[in-house]
């Protein structure tokens, strides 16, 4: 075990949604710096535990403690401004559809910082070169493409300079050039902004690519994890049934 | 489910989505006071509540008067009454006919489509992203269009009021061949500034609920773009009854 608190860290987290439980006594921890990524079938609680990493769901039962402090304990206005730490990247990019591209990204920094409008251009700028998409500030968001819409929302998400990044399914609904593309900026931006990331998905290719560490969501609890390599070899038949997609095994039982 | 169950789930999903509306009216109060300020939001709300809602106003409340105006000298004829006919409009409108139209048309074109847009965000992850990004949706979408709706319903039946006032007169005395002098000295005879100021302040009122509500079934839609169809629905049709229900006890209370 890292003798260093971990970034985050969920703890016998159990979540009821509409009678049914989603989370069963999940916990997992994640090292600072590290990239973790969730995998899992539709419906196993993969999005619900991102929520309840930014706070946006509280757990019935359980601990989430994000660099030391347990949310829980915040307040609605600290729990706000903690939330600067984090950036997240939603499934289909949950831009604001009445802004510009410019005004999406500037959205958080008019709010949060106190740049001049010079200062908001330039790094509006160097968030769209970072996402490898110059020159589309002027844009709408219904005129990109899903794949464009995905990279505005990362420069959206990373314009704060969060320490935390979450990706919500980055690559569902792309054709797989364009999602192997989106998987390599996310190993880019981990990289270059040096955060702790959390991605979830169902594509296994995206996933190894991605992950420091490979983290298997089923039946609302983690049950297996390890490095890719590690995680590849498991002879666990739930993980083996989902790596190879078959039909047949415990997950369609 | 027998009669009894039924009657108590209807009251129970009554008294909830009442506790969901005062909680929401809470949060809207407290963050009103809290930085930053939306300045720019705060005034496009206002144009789109307030402005972009003359038309619409201005028809209804004029054909309002006028109509008005020929129902009461119609039945006023009868008792050889026709000299209060301007009064009678112009209490109508004031005390009550301005502030409510306005109230029901303004939801209609307004509180409709604040259900709508907040209820899309709801469903595209827009409103999860506004919490991402530190922004308390309630501070940003809710505190705009409610100050809005405080401030832009009473200049409106304002309007209404004059333009009532004004068909009434066309009516009765280009119609109806009423003396100008005599029917607008009747107009202002038993009126008021109370009258004025009761129908100022329910619309305020009104102003309130119509942009909470639509705000608030916003928020809490669930389903895809027929969730965003029933909570358009139910914020027309709860906003139009709960500014009736309103109306009567602030007319019983403000005299």
């Amino acid at each position: 075990m890292a003798t260093e608190t971990p970034m985050i860290s969920m703890q016998h987290v159990d979540k009821t949604l509409g009678g049914r439980k989603v989370l069963d006594d999940m916990s997992i921890d994640v090292a600072r710096g590290e990239a973790l990524v969730i995998v899992g079938g539709s419906g196993v609680g993969k999005s619900v535990t991102l929520k309840h990493i930014i706070g946006l769901m509280q757990p019935d039962r359980g601990r989430i403690v994000i660099d030391g402090q347990d949310i829980a304990e915040l307040r609605t206005v600290e729990l706000n401004n903690f939330r600067r730490k984090f950036g997240m990247s939603f499934q289909e990019g949950a831009l604001f559809d009445s802004m510009s591209v410019f005004e999406n990204i500037a959205f958080p920094l008019r709010r949060h910082t106190k740049y001049t409008e010079q200062q908001i251009r330039e790094r509006v700028d160097e968030c769209l070169d970072l996402v490898h998409l110059p020159g589309v500030s002027s844009k709408r968001p219904s005129e990109l493409s899903g794949g464009m819409r995905r990279r505005v929302g990362f420069a959206r998400a990373i314009s704060l300079k969060p320490e935390i990044l979450l990706f919500d399914e980055p690559t569902t609904g792309l054709d797989p050039v364009i999602s192997d593309v989106i998987a390599e900026l996310i190993v880019e931006m981990d990289r270059t902004l040096n955060t702790t990331t959390v991605t979830i998905t169902h594509d296994m290719k995206v996933a190894f690519k991605i992950a420091d560490r490979v983290a298997m969501l089923y039946k609302g609890r983690i049950v297996e994890e390890g490095t890719p390599e590690v995680f590849q070899q498991s002879t666990n038949p739930i993980v083996q049934q989902f790596i190879e997609g078959r039909a047949e095994g415990p997950l369609t039982e | 489910m027998n009669l009894l169950e039924r009657i108590g789930r209807v009251f129970l999903r009554l008294f909830e989505e009442t506790g969901l509306w005062f909680g929401m009216l809470a949060r809207t109060f407290l963050w009103t006071f809290r930085p930053p300020f939306e300045g720019g939001e705060w005034l496009r709300q206002m144009v789109r509540v307030g402005v972009d809602s003359i038309p619409v106003v201005f028809l209804t409340t004029m054909f309002t008067g006028m109509v008005m105006a020929l129902q009461t000298y119609i039945g006023f004829h009868r008792v050889h009454a026709e000299n209060f006919v301007g009064s009678v409009v112009a209490l109508a409108m004031l005390r009550e006919l301005s502030p409510v139209l306005v109230g029901l048309m303004v939801t209609g074109r307004v509180g409709s489509s604040m259900a709508a847009e907040i209820g899309t965000m709801r469903v595209t992850e827009q409103l999860d992203a506004l919490q991402a990004l530190a922004t308390d949706p309630v501070q940003y979408l809710f505190v705009p269009r409610v100050i809005a709706g405080i401030v832009m319903l009473p200049l409106l039946t304002i309007l209404g009021d004059a333009l009532g006032v004004g068909g009434g007169y066309l009516v009765g005395v280009k119609l109806m061949g009423a003396n100008p002098v005599v029917y607008q000295n009747n107009t202002y005879q038993f009126l008021h500034m109370n009258d004025v100021w009761s129908g100022l302040i329910k619309s305020a009122f009104f102003g309130l609920i119509l942009t909470l509500t639509g705000c608030v079934r916003g928020y809490y839609t669930r389903g895809g773009a027929e969730g965003v169809g029933r909570a358009t629905t139910a914020a027309v049709v709860s906003a139009s009854l709960i500014i009736l229900f309103t109306d009567f006890f602030l007319t019983k209370l403000l005299f």
